[in-house]
């Protein structure tokens, strides 16, 4: 029988600003918490790849690379639109809105529920 | 659903020691996930051997420098690491711009540097690291090797090449080495000259903890050329492997064509092993020496099939080019040693066709090459689900435990 789910209290709202995050550890689990466009998301903080510890990698925006009209390379550039954690273990880049590889989508993050009140920030395990 | 917003009292949740990993984070702290796999996978049963593990001789570089023979090189190479500003950790190295790339500019911090606190105490820094390490993947014992020494190969002076090979080996056994029985060595050879081999086996063969010798594979000679068969003969006959150490190179005439990093170490740490084992097989090194233990290190193991069979397929057509040859290619490679990093694993059934194809039960030795940015941890083999459990136990440590004799 899975075990039951529980609500958990983890901060008040601005300990998770716009653009950062919080790793917690809650019972066994470390989670991290991140916002972005207004958004909480919140994850396991084990990689798809070798179960690294992904939530606290570096936070970036998406590069990406600007191809002109004629099918030429104009160069690297961020996407601000899209945020990246990068697990440290080697580098795997996860979107944190939808928790997934850009370039291999099966390779995502385990997502945990996340919500907001009056009082501050909640997920439930 | 219960809402645990507080447990006696207390907020349910911690706020975790450390929010970021960068470059001054304990490494204990950088593998605890790996220390999980421990008890997930009972890695404690096993006795597990990394075959190729790093630490960072820039450090202790002064020290290595002072170690050098010649009073004039240790003089030239002293005064450079005072006048330049940047030669502290670098003097005499050939240690390429291209490599600082490694780390993804930052994303991966543990591939920059370990520049953890590490109380000062009589036991040297890079133990205490390297014990670190093996102690959070479960890891028995390591066979360690420097990192920019790895590019010696394609340095453009040999007198500093063996000078600097001699220095660091003497430096390694005397400051390392006989301080923690786990840690285990190939030691690098001073390819440039046989002679200087010939000492290097010599003075360093005997020494407990040099579990045999290295060729770094990043140069422009053939292993097969005459000159090199008493280096060959020496080992086989002191019962010490070869192994050959791959590494990246921006400078060749394939990578030159390259303009991102993941191009270049995707294919030149292979094709540097692939050029030597070809030169090995085709002039018939195996018959020659065939108690001579070969293994390719830090090339992963996706090439081996490939090579196994384009060299059958061109060798059958051309016996006359290979006379030496008995069997197969193939069969010679099947009774070769390889480590097992950065293991290939996107696609399952081809990952398995490999381990087949290069006798993993008995051939492939766990590595994890910490701290590089694409290290394996021991899981990596302990999850494979097509693995016996014996077959991992080889894997793992028991087939090093016999190469090595450990
Ligand atoms: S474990 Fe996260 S990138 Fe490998």
């Amino acid at each position: 029988m899975p075990a039951a789910t529980q609500k958990a209290y983890v901060c008040a709202s601005d300990r998770v600003p716009e653009g950062g995050r919080l790793v917690v550890d809650i019972g066994d689990a470390t989670i991290g918490i991140f916002r972005f466009e207004g958004n909480l998301y919140a994850y396991h903080n084990i990689c798809a790849h070798q179960g690294g510890p992904v939530c606290q990698g570096t936070l970036i925006p998406r590069v990406t690379e600007k191809i002109d009209a004629g099918g030429e390379s104009q160069g690297f550039d961020f996407d601000r639109s899209s945020l990246h954690i990068v697990c440290p273990w080697h580098g795997f880049e996860y979107d944190i809105k939808t928790g997934e590889h850009p370039g291999r989508r099966a390779a995502r993050l385990i997502r945990v529920p996340v919500e907001e009140n009056h009082d501050g920030i909640y997920v439930t395990l | 659903m219960a809402d645990t917003k507080t447990l006696n009292g207390v907020s349910a949740a911690r706020e975790h020691a450390v929010q970021q990993i960068t470059t001054r984070t304990d490494s204990r702290e950088i593998l605890a996930n790996a220390r999980r796999d421990i008890e997930r996978y009972h890695l404690d049963d096993y006795f597990i051997v990394d075959v190729d593990a790093h630490h960072v001789e820039f450090d202790s570089w002064a020290d290595i420098l002072d170690t050098l023979e010649n009073p004039v090189l240790r003089y030239n190479a002293k005064e450079m690491t005072k006048h330049w500003p940047n030669a502290k950790n670098l003097a005499f190295s050939n240690h390429p711009v291209g490599l600082t790339f490694q780390d993804v500019f930052g994303r991966i911090p543990h591939q920059a540097e370990l520049g953890e606190y590490v109380e000062k105490t009589d036991e040297h820094r890079d133990l205490t690291l390297v014990r670190r390490a093996m102690d959070s993947m479960g890891i028995k014992m390591q066979v360690v090797f420097p990192q920019p020494m790895l590019e010696m190969g394609l340095h453009p002076e040999p007198d500093i090449v063996v000078a600097m090979t001699f220095a660091y080996n003497r430096w390694f056994t005397r400051t390392i080495l006989p301080r923690e029985k786990r840690v285990k060595s190939l030691l690098c050879l001073p390819f440039h000259d046989p002679d200087a081999c010939m000492k290097t086996i010599q003075e360093f063969g005997e020494i407990p903890g040099v579990v045999g010798f290295m060729i770094t594979s990043q140069r422009h000679v053939g292993v097969h050329k005459n000159m090199y068969m008493r280096i060959y003969r020496e080992l086989e006959e002191r019962g010490l492997p070869l192994a050959f150490h791959a590494g990246p190179s921006w400078g060749d005439t394939m990578t030159t064509t390259m303009n991102r990093f993941v191009s270049v170490h995707s294919m030149s740490f292979v094709t540097c092993n692939m050029t030597h084992m070809t030169n090995w097989i085709i002039n018939g090194l195996p018959e020659r020496f065939p108690k001579l233990k070969v293994i390719w290190i830090e090339s992963g193991l996706a090439w081996v099939p490939f090579m196994m069979q384009r060299l059958d397929h061109e060798y059958l057509m051309r016996q006359s080019d290979a006379p030496l040859l008995k069997r197969l290619p193939s069969e010679y490679i099947a009774d070769m040693y390889f480590t097992s990093q950065p293991l290939e694993v996107t696609i399952p059934h081809m990952l398995e066709a490999t381990f087949k194809a290069v006798r993993a039960e008995t051939q492939l030795l766990y590595s994890s090459d910490w701290p590089h940015w694409d290290f394996d941890v021991p899981a990596r083999i302990a999850g494979l689900p097509f693995l016996t459990e014996q077959a991992k136990r080889n894997i793992l440590g028991e087939t090093a435990r016999k190469l090595f004799r450990l």
